[in-house]
């Protein structure tokens, strides 16, 4: 079988660029048509830490499955890798929104005149410095150790000497223990700190679960892309398979936190922590319901039956869905903390997001064309395009 | 299926399907060894303390207890907590762990779920001492009784009877259903006519034809897919218990993935303790390997790592809250009177499993039964520091008291240890303890000798 490199068709450059001007137009509409800054930056905001997620996770399917040393992934690690080349961006974009005065229209607790009580006891941790600090060192440890691991896959991959393969591991293991760690706290910093008086220990962990399902459904948007393209034909109904029950598993997963937050929640009924829930479902019912349907009901009647999982047909639309639905998601973690009953969902929400996906797609195919898409030299690459599964 | 040579074999020695029969089937065989017999007796006599505690508790009622007006849960609840999260390797090992394909469990999951069973049954004591009739323990399900009251829907006490006792049901037929083969393999070697009788009887008639294996195989999966969600979601209603209320230190929403993990990190610390003994007793060593060991110890790191985390949110998160109580809740546990279990826990649960970074540490089979009983008795008494030092110090300062177990309450933990490891001791004698059929299905393609003549 051929290494299956690839030049980056004109065609999927011209849509990918088409997008992103979507995306810019719909961000010089909403600048001038007078939408508002907090709305825009919270769309921004909301955007940014989207992709970025789906970025991160396709790094940790990478890393997560090196540790594990499980090797039916290999088939498709090129594309979790190609995901990661767009933590960077994210990075500028990031940066780029808070300093351009981003952390004002979104956070109450950079106003020195707003603090109350409360959150005057928490500015030693929410105070820009330490903001600034904990921004740099999250994305500084996510680029070094994407480069890295990107790297030491590509040197695997022209040999596939033993020696690479353990500093893989070695890195991902560095790269998940860092990433236990700032996942959570990125997502303190940038989402839960919007309801600046509210707290969920369990918040981190939610938010990354719901980065989990959107970055397998990437992925599986991607593979679909890929395998149009005529490429990626190592990859068969098996790989498809064990795809399908990560979205349809960590589907159920998320759920499954969704509900230990919102019904601890519910059940003790203490105002300051309702106060979250109030909002949502009194101003925001529609997404907050719908929020629901998309990422669990949708997932777990289409993809329980095991033909369903391995067929494109079912799979890719669900994959939609799902990334829909976590969009969704963020959006109703966002919007009522930031903006507050003016947010709804017209051409900025949608354009930007168009444009945001356009820049992802160009930055993650500019990457896979990069390496050859067929890791052929991977110590467990025959295991990948060997096995079946019953289940 | 095709195995990476990169990949250590998991069945050591050269082997082939009747030798694996024997090695496994030999510890059932003859007379039990001496130690067989000191296990048995220390194991029965602190299970005869327990039957003295459970008289006394019996007898004359939870003032022989050391729990009081502010500190109405102890020891009894901690010990429950901490049996249910040792039951959760079993099912993690054959449901989880089936699903993820991961070949090794075959080794270690029936010894896992026979722990399992044991385990649950050992917790379940609790809630049926606690309620001191123990002839009335029925009332914990859902019926019109007589005068027409039903029990508490909104209580997650409730929740816990559902969740434990299918969770105990599923367990026990996958369990079972696992050693049907087995048991046939056991029938088929017997040689006098009783074993063989008894043994048939259990084997429920097992052939080995292909439509036997077909049904078999197919219920097994449907049970794993069963159990998958049911390892989550009891120790889920667990925590539930405690993060329902409107407690300091018990309230937090993270609890349930928080607890759940806590459970399979015991669990596994608890597979380690007894079949690092077991290996050596049975003289299993080709099967339990270093290897099977070494990927229980990663196991214990990942989820020793994310008790950690959620330690370190909690603290975090009791400040960031702003909210006087629970940061007081939190800074009493870590500076309080009770600071010393909390430092235990903090030790034995998050720095002692750091060890198995070292290639070295988790290779080492001495090493890792030490760190084994670090987590077993660093997870006790994490359910002690959230139990008791929760509620020691409640919101009115003239009831703050202090908690000390009585010999009673010590007899009945010591009770159920001593019934865990008298069943236990029973089990390798009467099934084998490695599943046999399952074993053999790995043996081509994993086997040491297999493998070498494979690559050669």
């Amino acid at each position: 079988m051929e290494n299956q490199s690839f030049t980056l068709p004109k065609k999927l450059i011209n849509v990918a660029i088409g997008m992103v001007i979507i995306g810019l137009i719909s961000l010089a509409y909403g600048y001038f048509g007078g939408l508002g800054g907090e709305r825009i930056a919270a769309n921004l905001l909301m955007n940014n830490v989207y992709f970025l997620g789906i970025a991160l996770i396709g790094l940790f399917f990478v890393a997560v499955h090196a540790i594990a040393e499980s090797g039916w992934q290999v088939s498709v690690q090129r594309i979790g890798e190609a995901m990661s080349a767009f933590i960077p961006v994210a990075g500028v974009l990031m940066a780029l929104l808070f300093i351009l005065g981003g952390m004002h229209a979104l956070y109450e607790w950079t106003h020195a005149d707003h603090m109350d009580a409360i959150l005057l006891k928490k500015a030693a941790y929410l105070n820009i410095p330490f903001f600034s600090i904990r921004f740099a060192v999250y994305f500084a440890g996510w680029i070094v150790l994407a480069h890295l691991i990107r790297k030491t896959s590509a040197k695997l991959d022209l040999n596939g000497e033993i020696f690479y393969f353990n500093r893989l591991r070695m890195l991902s293991a560095l790269f998940i223990v860092f990433y236990a760690v700032t996942s959570v706290t990125s997502s303190w910093d940038w989402l839960m700190s919007i309801d600046a008086h509210w707290f969920s220990t369990l918040y981190g962990w939610y938010i990354f679960s719901g980065m989990l399902v959107s970055g397998v459904a990437v992925l599986i948007i991607i593979l679909f892309i890929l395998k149009r393209m005529g490429l990626m034909t190592h990859v068969n109904d098996e790989h498809v398979h064990d795809l399908g029950k990560y979205l349809f598993g960590f589907s159920i997963f998320w759920a499954y936190l969704w509900f230990s937050q919102y019904m601890l929640i519910w059940y003790a009924n203490i105002p300051e922590e309702t106060v979250y829930f109030y909002t949502r479902i009194n101003q925001f019912g529609t997404i907050f319901y719908l929020n629901l349907v998309l990422n669990l009901v949708v997932p777990l009647l289409l993809l329980m039956t095991r033909n369903s999982k391995r067929m494109f047909l079912v799979l890719l639309p669900v994959a939609i869905v799902v990334f829909i639905g976590h969009w969704i998601d963020l959006y109703q973690i966002v919007m009522p903390g930031a903006v507050g009953e003016e947010a709804g969902i017209g051409l900025l929400e949608i354009g930007l997001t168009i444009g945001y996906a356009g820049l992802f797609l160009l930055v993650v195919f500019r990457s896979l064309s990069k390496h050859p898409l067929v890791p052929k030299n991977h110590p467990l690459y025959k295991e990948s395009l060997e096995y079946h599964t019953n289940y | 299926m095709y195995v990476s040579p990169i990949r250590e074999p998991l069945i050591k020695g050269n082997k082939d399907y009747s030798q694996v029969t024997k090695d496994i089937l030999a510890p059932m065989a003859g007379t039990p060894s001496k130690y067989w017999y000191m296990g048995m007796t220390i194991a029965g006599a602190a299970a005869l303390f327990g039957a003295w505690a459970s008289f006394m508790t019996v007898f004359y009622g939870i003032g022989t207890w050391g729990t009081n007006k502010t500190i109405g849960w102890a020891w009894d609840i901690t010990n429950f907590v901490w049996w249910v999260g040792i039951g959760h390797a079993g099912t993690f090992i054959s449901a989880i762990l089936l699903l993820f394909r991961q070949k090794w469990r075959t080794s270690i999951n029936r010894s896992a779920e026979a722990m399992t069973l044991i385990a649950i049954a050992c917790a379940g004591f609790f809630p049926l001492i606690h309620m001191g009739r123990l002839l009335l323990g029925f009332f914990i399900f859902p019926y019109p009784n007589t005068r027409a009251l039903w029990v508490n829907f909104n209580s997650p006490l409730l929740w816990d009877v559902f969740a434990i006792s299918t969770y105990f049901a599923v367990s026990l037929v996958f369990w079972y259903v696992g050693l049907i083969p087995d048991i046939g393999t056991v029938r088929d070697k017997a040689k006098d006519k009783i074993r063989k009788a008894i043994y048939g009887f259990l084997s429920f008639g097992w052939t080995g034809s292909a439509k036997h294996w077909s049904r078999h195989e197919t219920i097994s999966l449907i049970l794993a897919g069963l159990a998958a969600p049911l390892v989550l979601s009891v120790h889920t209603i667990v925590s539930f218990d405690f993060a329902t209320s409107v407690i300091p230190g018990w309230h937090t929403t993270i609890f349930p993935p928080y607890f759940v993990s806590g459970a399979i990190f015991s669990g596994f610390a608890m597979v380690l303790t007894l079949l690092i003994v077991t290996r050596k007793a049975l003289h299993l060593e080709d099967y339990i390997t270093v290897n099977h060991v070494e990927s229980m110890n990663k196991i214990i790191i990942l989820t020793g790592s994310i008790v950690g985390i959620a330690y370190l949110t909690e603290f975090f998160m009791a400040w960031y809250s702003g909210v006087e109580y629970e940061t007081y809740a939190f800074f009493n546990r870590a500076f309080g009177p009770y600071a010393w279990a909390y430092w235990i826990m903090m030790t034995c649960n998050v720095i002692t499993p750091q060890l198995f970074w070292f290639k070295k540490i988790r290779t080492n089979l001495v090493a890792t039964f030490i760190i084994s009983i670090f987590v077993n008795i660093g997870m006790w008494f994490e359910r002690f520091v959230i139990v008791v030092t929760s509620l020691h110090r409640d919101y009115l300062p003239s009831s703050w008291t202090m908690y000390k177990p009585t010999i009673v309450e010590v007899g009945l933990y010591v009770g159920t240890l001593g019934l865990f490891f008298t069943l236990f001791l029973l089990f390798i004698r009467v099934f084998p303890v490695i599943a046999i059929a399952e074993i053999k299905s790995v043996l081509k393609s994993s086997g040491e000798h297999q493998k070498h003549a494979d690559h050669e």
